[in-house]
């Protein structure tokens, strides 16, 4: 039954990625991924959060009582939120602006929550390190790729630069949030297709 | 029984825990915060007013007590002999306070230029007065001996078309900024000889 400390990360890439294949997490994922850049950002705050919040979450697992367990995840991944928060204020400031209310939301971000109860709760610390890693690999990776695609067709560059020539006309429809309902279903689409067989 | 205070107990610790690492964090952060948001929001306002200053104004500041607030002041160095200092001052606008970085020169006491720093003025409306540099132009030479007015009221700057609001509120932080300057007068002088080589 116990899987394997590589498997529990894998997952995250791939089986269980978190706004294509369990769907979750996707307010950050519709808002924040008008480039690579925020995308990448906001997916590494995710993956600190996510990795303290699983350690601690899976040292505590057997003294937390079973009734207010909800209430010390929150305490537990807030205070880890806050540190980002005052991180991200100290050193990437221009980062922490665009972000802006989204990163005191982690707090309630659902994959944190939700790994932190369904899987470290239950789970050793490497086992809990490895899928907090993993999760929050794979949805940095889609904030950012869900980001290029946005980037790339919406306003014409790639992490800030521009990639096309003089002629070509972006197709700002995809910046904006409808785009962002677009472009994400078109990848779940995608993902679907490619897992299909 | 012992499970209700197994609760209390578990949820007290992890609080005062989280309470204390945030604290911590906090101090350590909290300088390096301060000098962020002086470079990307107050910055900008520092750099046009001190445009060709042979010194980093952003570096060069000080604090002076002022009644119950503590103000910062930032030199700006232009040649030997004829420094300048900026410091910011609110006025009330149609979204709130509007924030103007004034800069004075010590040499005549007139104002060598002006900077909306922060605002939530309407877009296209009020906020020009942050956007479209030809409003704040107006108060470069303006004297600190009398109140700055807009023509409506008796005075010599032109408001800004449909947001007389945001233009009075500018108006009173620049009459609010001659204010604190001649009050201060002596202690910016004191403070400035360490400025000056």
């Amino acid at each position: 039954m116990a899987k394997s400390v590589t498997q529990e990360f894998v997952k995250g890439l791939w089986n269980e990625i978190p706004p294509f294949r369990l769907v979750l997490g996707l307010c950050p994922t519709l808002a924040v991924t008008k480039s690579v850049e925020n995308g990448i950002g906001m997916g590494l705050a995710t993956t600190f959060v996510l990795v303290c919040s699983n350690i601690l979450v899976s040292m505590m697992r057997k003294v937390i009582p079973p009734k207010v367990r909800i209430a010390a995840f929150i305490i537990i991944i807030a205070t880890f939120v806050t540190v980002v928060e005052l991180v991200m204020q100290a050193f990437t400031y221009p980062l922490f602006l665009t972000l802006g209310i989204f990163i005191p939301l982690i707090v309630v971000n659902c994959i944190v929550l939700g790994r932190a109860e369904a899987f470290a709760y239950k789970n050793g610390i490497m086992a809990s390190i490895a899928d907090g890693l993993g999760m929050g690999v794979g949805f940095t990776i889609s904030l950012a790729s869900l980001g290029a695609v946005r980037e790339v067709l919406g306003s014409g560059t790639l992490l800030g630069k521009p990639i096309f020539g003089a002629g070509f006309e972006p197709f700002s429809f995809l910046v904006e949030a409808p785009g962002a309902f677009v472009a994400l279903g078109l990848m779940l689409c995608l993902m679907n297709l490619c897992g299909k067989k | 029984m012992g499970d209700m205070i197994k609760m209390v107990v578990v949820l007290t610790v992890l609080s005062a825990f989280s309470g204390g690492l945030l604290a911590a964090i906090r101090d350590q952060t909290k300088d390096k915060i301060e000098l962020q948001q002086l470079q990307f929001v107050k910055g900008p306002a520092i750099r046009a007013i001190f445009q060709g200053a042979s010194n980093d104004p952003i570096a060069s500041r000080f604090k002076i007590k002022d009644g119950d607030v503590e103000r910062n002041f930032f030199v700006g160095i232009f040649d030997a002999k004829s420094p300048a200092v900026a410091f910011e001052t609110f006025g009330k606008g149609y979204g709130g306070d509007v924030g103007l970085m004034v800069g004075v020169s010590m040499d005549d006491g007139k104002m060598i230029g002006v900077g909306v720093t922060t605002h939530s003025e309407t877009p296209g409306m009020g906020a020009k007065a942050k956007d479209d540099p030809k409003y704040v132009n107006q108060f470069k030479g303006s004297s600190t001996e009398e109140p700055i007015k807009v023509t409506n009221d008796g005075g010599k700057i032109n408001a800004i078309g449909g947001a007389t609001i945001t233009s009075r509120a500018i108006c009173a932080a620049a009459t609010e900024a001659s204010e604190v300057y001649k009050r201060l007068k002596p202690q910016i002088e004191e403070q400035m000889k360490a400025f000056i080589k």
